[in-house]
C-alpha cells in the first residue's frame, strides 16, 4: 500500500533528476486548475504564494483573523541552511547527516537530502523578500549554533525569526491576493475532506463568524495545518493549534505516521499552577551561552546565587563533554527529567533546572573591556558591559521571562523545564508530499517526513519553507498535469452534499449533548493522561492503561460535554469542542503507536528499552520502519510499515559524548 | 516567586454580534492567583459562566506569548492594559490589587468593527498590505543572500520596524483612530532595505491610499500610538513615512 515513490539513482542526484523529468503544466492550463491550501503558516503561506505566482487558482484558509498570525510566527531561534558562510566545514551532506542522526535514524534519506539541498535557496528567497536577518558589521548575514550540530549554520532575526519569515511569506501571499491569484478565507476552519472517485476534490469549511458551512472545490487539497502538540493540553503551541484538518484526512483514508514521535523541548518556563493555559519556550539559542545546572545536593533549598561553584552540577557538560549544553533536544530533556526525578530539581515545584548566564555575562564583559584596550576593569563594570551584550542578543527572551515569572534573569538564573513543543509524526506522505489519498497533500509540521524521531533546532522553519517554496511547486504539477481535462466539479455534486451533511450532523450531535462538563475540562484531562503516560517516558503498562482511560474519556465527552450558544453564530466553544473531539481520538492512536514501538528512539523513550547509562536503545532489526496507521473503525487501526533503507548513512548508536 | 490571591470585579463589553447593541456587564471573580495571566483570569471567568449556563466572553487570542498580535483588549482605558511594551496575553494579574474593578472593552475604531464581545475585524490591515506591503519577487528569482551586503545599522532599523505584530493597539490608542504607526512600520521596514527600493514610491502612495479608503483617521502627532505599542515601534517611522510620501508624490509619474 505504501509507495514512497523515491526516485532511483544516487542520493545526491535524486531531486535534480526528479525535477528534470517531472511533468509540467503549461501556463494556460494552470489557470484552469484550482488548488486549496489549508493553513497559512510557513508551509501554507509559502505554498499558496508560490502556486499563485505560477498561475494556479488558489484558495487559502486559516482559522485566525489574518494569515499573518499562524503559529509559525512564534518560532524564536532560527533557520538552518547549509551555506557554509562561516567556513567551518558545513555542506549539504553535513546538514543532511546531522538531521538524519538527530532524528535517531527514523527519517527518510531522500527527503532529508532534498531538504538540505534547498536550504540555501530558502535563505536567498527570504533575503530577496526583505526579511531583515541579523547581520555582521560588514553587512553580511550572521549565524549562530543550535543543538545537535558542530557548525554555525543557523540564520536568525533576534529571537523573532519565525515572525520575520512568516511576514515575508505572508507578504508574498497578500501580493498574490492583490493580483487575484489567491482568494483568502480568514476565520474559516476546515471540517471535512471531500472525495470524489477516491480523489480529494475539495473541503467543507465552517465560517467561524457566521457559523455556516461552505463547500469549496479544488483539483488538489494541501494541508499545511501544523502539528498536534496541543493533544497534551499544555504545550508551547498556540491555543488554536489543532489536529482537526489532519484528523479528518486520516479518517478519509490518509494514513497517520509515527504519531508517538513528539518533541519535548528542554528549555521552557515551568508550570506555575493549575490555571496554566499554555507554556512558553525559551529559545534553544540561549543554550549557546547559558549553562544548565542543578545543585549537587538533593533537595537543596538555597537560592541559586548562594550555591558555590563547586556545589553545582553542570550535568550536560558532565555527561556529554563533546556537545555539552548543545546536545539535541530529546537528550537534554531526558537529562533534566532524570535530575528532577532524582530529587535535584529547583524552585518551589522542584520540577525545574537552572539556565545560567552569569559566566556568559562575565565572558562578554571581558571581551568588551578588551575591545577598549582596558585592563584592571572592576568586576561590576565588566558585568554591566556583559549584560548589555546579552541584552542585545537575547533581550526579548529575557523580557518575556521576566513578564511571566516576575524574576530578573540578568540577576538570577532562569528556571526551566521541558515542555511539549513539536510533533515529528503526522500524515504519511510520499516523496511528492502526497498522502495515501490521491490529490491530498501534507506540508510542513503536518507531515511526518523529515525529522525522524527527534527534530533538530532551527529545522522546522527550514522544512516548512522548503515544502512550500521549493518542493510542492514541482511535485504538485507532476500530478496536476494529468488533470488538465478535469473540469471543476460543481459543489452541488452529491459528494459535497454528503460531506456537508456529515459535518452538520456531527455539529448538531455535539450541541445536543447539553451535558455538565466544559470542553476545557475534558481537554485538560486528556492532556494529563497523555503527558503522564505518553510523554517523556513511556511503559507498556502505562500505555495500555492510557488507552483505556482515553476510550472512557471519549465516551464521557460525547455524553456530558456542555457547549453554550448556538450553531449559526460565532461560537468559540463549539470550535474548541470540534478540535478536542479529534484530539481525544488522536490521543488513543498515539498510545497505540507508542505501545507498538518496542524500542526507544529520539523523543520516544520506552523505559524498558535503555542502555545501562540511560540512553535510548534502538532496535534497528525490528523497528527501522515508519509506522503508518490506517483508520478502520472506532478504536481500530491497521499498521502499514514503510521500511527505512539507509543507502548512504550507516545507523549507529547516537553519541554526543 | 511570591504570589497571593485576588478578588476582583470585571466589567466587560458584551455585544452579541456586529449588528447588536452592546452593553457593559459586571462579573465578580474570586481567588485569582497573581501568577495567572490576564487571559487565564478570563478563562476562569468563562468556565464559571459556562457552568452557570451563560454565554462565555468571546475574545481573540492565540499564541499567548506576545507575538501573534491576535489578542486585543482595551483594559482600564489602555490598549493591552497597564504594562509598558506588553500585549494583553503577557499581562499578569500581579498588575492588579485585591478589590479592583477592571474594565475591559474591544478596540474602538470605525475601521475595526466589533464582531462579538471583545473581537473586532482587523482585515483592513491585510488590505493595506495587499496595496503594496511587499517586495515583488517570485519564488526562485533570488540571488545568493550574501551578494548584497546591507549596512548593519540599516538592517537593524529595518528589523525594529518589521517587529510590528499588527495588533492594532496603535489605532485603538489614537483619538483619531489613525493607522499611521502600523503603516509607517511596514513602509520603513521595506524602505530601509535595498530590496524595497524598486517599488519604494508606488508602495507608499498605494498603501496610504488604501489606508484612507479603509476609514482610518489622520495623524495629529499625539504620540499615543508609540506609547502603547507592545513592540515599541518608534514614532520616528511616521516621520519617515511622511518623507517617503512627499518624495513619492513629487517624483511619481501618476
Amino acid at each position: 500500500m505504501l509507495d514512497a515513490k523515491i526516485p532511483s539513482g544516487p542520493l545526491e542526484n535524486k531531486w535534480t533528476e526528479y525535477k528534470g523529468h517531472c511533468k509540467l503544466v503549461n501556463p494556460a492550463n494552470k489557470r484552469k486548475l484550482e488548488v486549496i491550501v489549508v493553513g497559512t503558516g510557513l508551509a501554507g503561506a509559502s505554498a499558496a504564494a508560490s502556486l499563485g505566482e505560477l498561475g494556479y487558482k488558489v484558495k487559502a484558509f486559516c482559522f485566525q483573523d489574518s494569515p499573518r498570525r499562524a503559529h509559525s510566527i512564534a518560532a524564536q531561534g532560527g533557520i538552518n541552511a547549509a551555506k557554509n558562510y562561516q567556513n567551518d566545514g558545513d555542506s549539504v551532506f553535513r546538514l543532511f547527516y546531522d538531521t538524519i542522526k538527530g532524528g535517531d535514524y527514523r527519517a527518510r534519506e531522500a527527503n532529508v537530502h532534498r531538504l538540505a539541498e534547498v536550504s540555501g535557496n530558502i535563505i536567498d528567497q527570504c533575503v530577496a523578500q526583505g526579511v531583515p536577518f541579523a547581520r555582521e558589521y560588514g553587512g553580511l548575514l550572521s549565524n549562530r549554533s543550535f543543538g545537535g550540530t558542530q557548525v554555525q549554520r543557523t540564520f536568525y532575526a533576534a529571537g523573532q525569526t519565525g515572525q520575520q519569515l512568516l511576514i515575508g511569506a505572508y507578504q508574498a501571499l497578500e501580493r498574490q491576493v492583490a493580483l487575484g491569484n489567491v482568494t483568502m478565507y480568514t476565520r474559516h476552519e476546515m471540517l471535512e475532506v471531500v472525495k470524489i472517485d477516491g480523489k480529494a476534490r475539495g473541503i467543507i469549511a465552517r465560517d467561524l463568524v457566521k457559523g455556516t458551512l461552505e463547500r469549496h472545490f479544488g483539483h488538489a487539497v494541501l494541508l499545511c495545518t501544523g502539528g498536534y502538540g496541543n493533544v497534551f493540553y499544555l504545550s508551547t503551541n498556540a491555543m488554536g493549534s489543532n489536529v482537526t484538518a489532519a484528523w479528518k484526512a486520516h479518517k478519509q483514508g490518509a494514513t497517520f505516521a509515527n504519531p508517538c514521535f513528539t518533541q519535548i523541548h528542554p528549555t521552557c518556563i515551568p508550570v506555575s499552577g493549575d490555571h496554566q493555559s499554555k507554556l512558553t519556550l525559551m529559545s534553544e539559542s540561549l543554550r549557546n551561552d547559558g549553562r544548565i545546572w542543578v545543585p549537587k545536593k538533593q533537595n537543596d533549598t538555597r537560592v541559586a546565587i548562594d550555591i558555590p561553584e563547586e556545589e553545582r552540577d553542570y550535568y550536560l557538560e558532565r555527561r556529554y563533554p563533546a556537545f555539552g549544553n548543545l546536545v539535541p533536544r530529546d537528550v537534554a530533556s531526558r537529562a533534566a527529567k532524570e535530575r528532577c526525578d532524582d530529587g535535584y530539581g529547583v524552585g518551589t515545584s522542584k520540577q525545574a533546572v537552572y539556565l545560567d548566564f552569569a559566566d556568559a555575562i562575565v565572558r562578554y564583559g571581558k571581551i568588551e573591556a578588551g575591545k577598549e584596550g582596558r585592563s584592571n576593569v572592576p568586576m561590576d563594570e565588566i558585568i554591566s558591559m556583559g549584560k548589555q551584550v546579552v541584552k542585545e542578543k537575547y533581550g526579548n527572551l529575557f523580557d518575556m521571562y521576566e513578564k511571566i515569572t516576575g524574576e530578573n534573569p540578568y540577576e538570577l538564573p532562569m528556571r526551566i523545564y521541558p515542555a511539549v513543543h513539536y510533533t515529528m509524526g503526522g500524515l504519511w506522505v510520499d516523496y511528492e508530499l502526497q498522502t495515501t489519498v490521491p490529490g491530498l497533500y501534507a506540508l510542513g509540521e503536518a507531515n511526518f517526513s523529515d525529522h525522524g524521531a527527534n527534530r533538530l533546532g532551527a529545522s522546522a522553519l527550514m522544512q516548512g519553507l522548503a515544502d512550500g517554496y521549493f518542493v510542492i511547486p514541482y511535485t504538485l504539477g507532476n500530478s496536476l498535469a494529468d488533470e488538465i481535462y478535469s473540469k471543476a466539479v460543481e459543489t452541488s455534486h452529491p459528494a459535497f452534499e454528503a460531506a456537508e451533511n456529515e459535518v452538520a450532523d456531527r455539529i448538531n450531535k455535539l450541541m445536543s449533548i447539553k451535558g455538565k462538563q466544559t470542553v476545557e475540562s475534558f481537554h485538560k484531562r486528556l492532556g494529563k493522561i497523555i503527558w503522564d503516560k505518553c510523554g517523556m517516558a513511556r511503559t507498556k503498562e502505562g500505555l495500555e492503561q492510557a488507552i483505556r482511560e482515553v476510550q472512557a474519556l471519549k465516551k464521557e465527552f460525547w455524553s456530558d460535554v456542555r457547549i453554550p450558544g448556538s450553531i449559526n453564530e460565532m461560537n468559540p466553544e463549539l470550535d474548541k469542542a470540534n478540535r478536542v473531539a479529534d484530539f481525544i481520538e488522536l490521543g488513543e492512536l498515539m498510545c497505540v503507536d507508542a505501545l507498538n514501538r518496542n524500542e526507544s528512539c529520539g523523543g520516544h523513550f520506552r523505559e524498558e528499552y535503555q542502555t545501562p547509562d540511560g540512553e535510548a536503545l534502538r532496535d534497528d532489526a525490528n523497528f527501522m520502519y515508519v509506522a503508518a496507521w490506517e483508520y478502520k473503525a472506532e478504536h481500530e487501526w491497521s499498521l502499514h510499515k514503510e521500511p527505512l533503507v539507509y543507502d548512504v548513512v550507516k545507523p549507529s548508536q547516537r553519541s554526543y559524548k | 516567586m511570591e504570589h497571593n490571591n485576588l478578588n476582583l470585579t470585571v466589567k466587560v463589553w458584551r455585544q452579541k454580534n456586529s449588528q447588536a447593541k452592546g452593553q457593559f456587564e459586571s462579573y465578580p471573580v474570586k481567588n485569582i492567583s497573581t501568577e495567572m495571566s490576564f487571559l487565564e483570569m478570563i478563562d476562569v471567568l468563562n468556565e464559571e459562566l459556562i457552568v452557570e449556563g451563560k454565554e462565555p466572553i468571546a475574545f481573540d487570542h492565540d499564541c499567548r506569548e506576545g507575538i501573534c498580535g491576535q489578542c486585543s483588549m482595551y483594559i482600564n482605558g489602555k490598549p493591552h492594559g497597564p504594562w509598558q511594551a506588553n500585549t494583553t496575553c503577557q499581562l499578569h494579574m500581579r498588575a492588579f490589587n485585591d478589590g479592583d474593578t477592571v474594565v475591559v472593552e474591544p478596540w474602538r475604531a470605525a475601521a475595526f468593527p466589533v464582531i462579538k464581545d471583545l473581537m473586532v475585524d482587523r482585515s483592513a490591515f491585510d488590505r493595506i498590505v495587499q496595496a503594496g506591503g511587499y517586495v515583488s519577487v517570485n519564488t526562485g528569482n533570488a540571488v545568493d543572500g550574501n551578494s548584497l551586503p546591507i549596512n548593519k545599522d540599516k538592517a537593524d532599523a529595518s528589523f525594529a520596524a518589521a517587529m510590528c505584530i499588527g495588533c492594532g493597539a496603535c489605532v485603538a490608542a489614537c483619538k483619531n483612530s489613525s493607522a499611521m504607526l502600523f503603516l509607517s512600520a511596514k513602509v520603513s521596514h521595506l524602505a530601509l532595505l535595498p530590496q524595497g527600493e524598486p517599488e519604494r514610491h508606488s508602495r507608499v502612495l498605494n498603501m496610504v491610499a488604501q489606508m484612507d479608503k479603509e476609514g482610518f483617521g489622520a495623524c495629529t502627532n499625539t504620540g499615543a500610538c508609540e506609547a502603547t505599542c507592545p513592540k515599541e515601534i518608534s514614532i520616528s517611522n511616521i516621520a519617515r513615512l511622511n518623507q517617503e510620501y512627499l518624495v513619492a508624490s513629487l517624483v511619481a509619474d501618476k
